[in-house]
């Protein structure tokens, strides 16, 4: 039964946050967390500025509650990740997390942000809240259309994030729409896509991590957002690696 | 048992609507191995279109006979009780879902799925989420058709009566509805926010076309759609359908779509019925009457029999196969979702859906024996499937 599986996983889990960084267990999804659009800007502002500046923009899922979470969520993992792939490039990845938040909550800030942040990257992390709530799965299109003209014409490259895989609410919450929207919007605009629900799904299948497991404890949350920010420093560094490749001139 | 109805019943119907609740069922499993056999895997068409499809087809089979021998007004009384049947059979599964998130709120946390624990909420509320239910304002996860099938049959008296005295006129109308649900967007309210996932002025079109297939306009273009034209461009069209589905499933092949074709197409709506795919459905709907011709024998084979029977008792049918679609995912979650299991629980689905058929047939025809029962029950029910 599931329920009495979930205390060896919790100790698996104490032990693999330990040397989570170069956990290989991640890397069974790689070929998930592809880029399939350049990003030309963030390669502009590492090759010209030495600066990335990384901005996620996101739900209750783009940060862990608790004591340190923050800390162990992805976007902080990633900035110590990025930091590390590129030395000499002084990267810094600020949040606007804020749970139960819509995309269209998120679209309206956007303007302000660009203004005074000025970040080359932004992740973009929408969908379950819209479709928990039900947001017309046509609207959130064209949030998401809107959302990335207005990231782009602001200067900042895009990479829109998908749902979690979350076996246990997947008969409870409609995400399929929203996640083919995004990939929609993903595919007409030319911009990444970090396909979460993907990953996380291989993951589970193999066996990586047992999402099933009924736990109040950080450790295997942990260690999930480090490989979720491992797979997306790997789709940023693909992202960087074929704007070098196929020089596109940033509109 | 056959049902007690006159020759001209068209088997076909049945074996269809119940297969399309058998797909239905597997379809509502999330992460089902087996539903990766099922039609919208395929093509751009699923089962809820053969399902809206056959039910207008029988609604106007059964009611259209009742509005012809006694009247609009008698007619029309049956379609409603019909709808408050469905109705009340909604209410019966909404009440399901809440018991199932109801225990999954209280078994299960995890600092990993915070923002998904954010469908509890509508437990927190239940003076809201109750009422709004009632006003099939709030319909969970899986539980759209019923409200459209309410839906269209509130509307159905007054179309099924301009079918009956001018059945162009009544499908010109039709037509026009969907188009202009297109063009200025109306849909139904929905909460927490949004609309109705199945738009029923736009779905409306599959079901009036069902009922105008009924009332001769399947014997009008049989002909037409039986020849050899048709029949080559439906083919090309499934084809042509097939390949595109294979560019969502391995995304490698998506770059094999012209630029402007995915413009042209995407998105494919399912809410207002895109054209695409009510084409999808036409197409094998075609193949399927030129192939499958009504007096084959292989209908009254032991080995399509429990289709047929799902087919006969679709509502029953129907509400079973979405709470066994519950039930099977609360076994994938505790018990185990190795692919054996989701095999086993996806064949013990449907045999479960099929003997809970066999058993109303069976109820029927002792209370059709029985002494002092009704005389002649005129119920969509025995007329050969229901509406």
């Amino acid at each position: 039964m599931r329920r009495w599986s979930a205390a060896p996983v919790a100790v698996l889990a104490c032990m693999g946050a330990a040397f989570a960084a170069e956990s290989p267990d991640c890397a069974v999804a790689a070929h998930l967390a592809v880029a399939d659009y350049p990003l030309p800007r963030v390669a502009a502002a590492i090759d010209r500025v030495r600066q990335l500046d990384v901005l996620v923009m996101g739900a209750g899922s783009s940060t862990l509650a608790g004591p340190g979470g923050t800390d162990l969520a992805y976007p902080a993992r990633l900035e110590a990740i990025l930091a590390k792939q590129w030395p000499g490039v002084k990267t810094k990845v600020v949040t606007n997390v804020k749970s139960r938040r819509s995309a269209a909550e998120m679209e309206e800030s956007f303007e302000k942000i660009l203004i005074e942040q000025k970040p080359a990257l932004v992740i973009w992390q929408s969908g379950t809240v819209d479709a928990i709530t039900g947001v017309d799965p046509e609207e959130y299109r064209a949030t998401l259309n809107e959302g990335v003209e207005a990231l782009q014409a602001g200067g900042a490259d895009v990479v829109l994030m998908n749902m979690q895989y979350s076996p246990r609410t997947e008969s409870m919450i409609a995400i399929h729409a929203y996640a083919d929207n995004m990939r929609l919007v993903s595919q007409q605009r030319e911009v990444p896509l970090f396909d979460r629900f993907a990953i996380m799904r291989h993951w589970s299948e193999l066996g990586t991590f047992d999402l099933y497991a009924a736990t109040k404890k950080l450790e295997m949350a942990a260690r999930i957002h480090d490989c979720i920010a491992q797979l997306l420093a790997d789709l940023v560094h693909d992202g960087v690696k074929l704007s070098r490749d196929q020089p596109k001139a940033i509109q | 048992m056959a049902p007690a109805t006159p020759a001209q019943r068209d088997l076909r119907l049945d074996l269809f609507r119940g297969l399309a609740l058998w797909l239905i069922f597997l379809d509502h499993i999330p992460s089902n191995v087996v539903s990766w056999g099922t039609i919208r895997n395929f093509g751009f068409s699923d089962a809820a279109e053969i399902f809206i499809f056959i039910s207008g087809y029988t609604a106007a089979f059964v009611y259209g006979r009742a509005m012809l021998e006694r009247g609009f007004i008698i007619a029309g009384a049956r379609i409603l009780k019909r709808a408050w049947q469905i109705y009340v059979a909604h209410m019966f599964l909404f009440v399901i879902y809440m018991a199932e998130i109801a225990y999954v709120s209280s078994s299960f946390e995890n600092p990993l799925y915070h923002e998904e624990m954010g469908i509890f909420d509508f437990l927190k509320q239940p003076d809201v989420t109750l009422i709004q239910a009632l006003m099939l304002k709030f319909k969970p996860v899986n539980m759209d058709v019923l409200p459209l099938y309410i839906a269209l049959l509130l509307g159905f008296p007054p179309i099924l009566w301009l079918l009956q005295k001018q059945a162009t006129l009544a499908l010109a109308a039709s037509a026009l509805l969907y188009a202009l649900t297109w063009h200025f967007g109306w849909n139904l309210a929905a909460y927490p926010s949004g609309s109705w996932w199945f738009n029923p002025f736009a779905w409306q079109l599959l079901f009036v076309l069902g009922a105008w297939c009924a009332l001769g306009g399947a014997e009008r273009i049989g002909r037409f759609i039986r020849s050899p034209i048709v029949v080559a461009l439906a083919i090309a069209y499934l084809v042509f359908a097939l390949a595109i589905v294979m560019t969502w499933h391995f995304s490698s092949l998506a770059a094999y779509v012209p630029k402007w074709l995915g413009e042209a197409m995407y998105p494919i709506d399912k809410v207002n019925l895109d054209v695409l795919r009510i084409a999808h459905f036409l197409a094998l709907a075609a193949i399927i009457v030129r192939f499958v011709h009504p007096s084959w024998p292989g209908l009254h084979s032991v080995w399509l029999r429990p289709a047929i029977l799902c087919g006969q008792h679709s509502l029953e049918v129907f509400c079973l196969g979405i709470f066994l679609s519950f039930a099977g995912h609360f076994v994938f979650n505790e018990v185990s979702d190795a692919v054996y299991m989701q095999v086993l629980v996806s064949a013990l689905g449907i045999a479960i859906m099929c003997a809970a058929a066999a058993l109303m047939s069976w109820y029927k025809t002792i209370e059709g024996r029985s002494p002092g029962s009704r005389s002649k029950p005129p119920d969509a029910d025995l007329a050969g499937g229901e509406a």
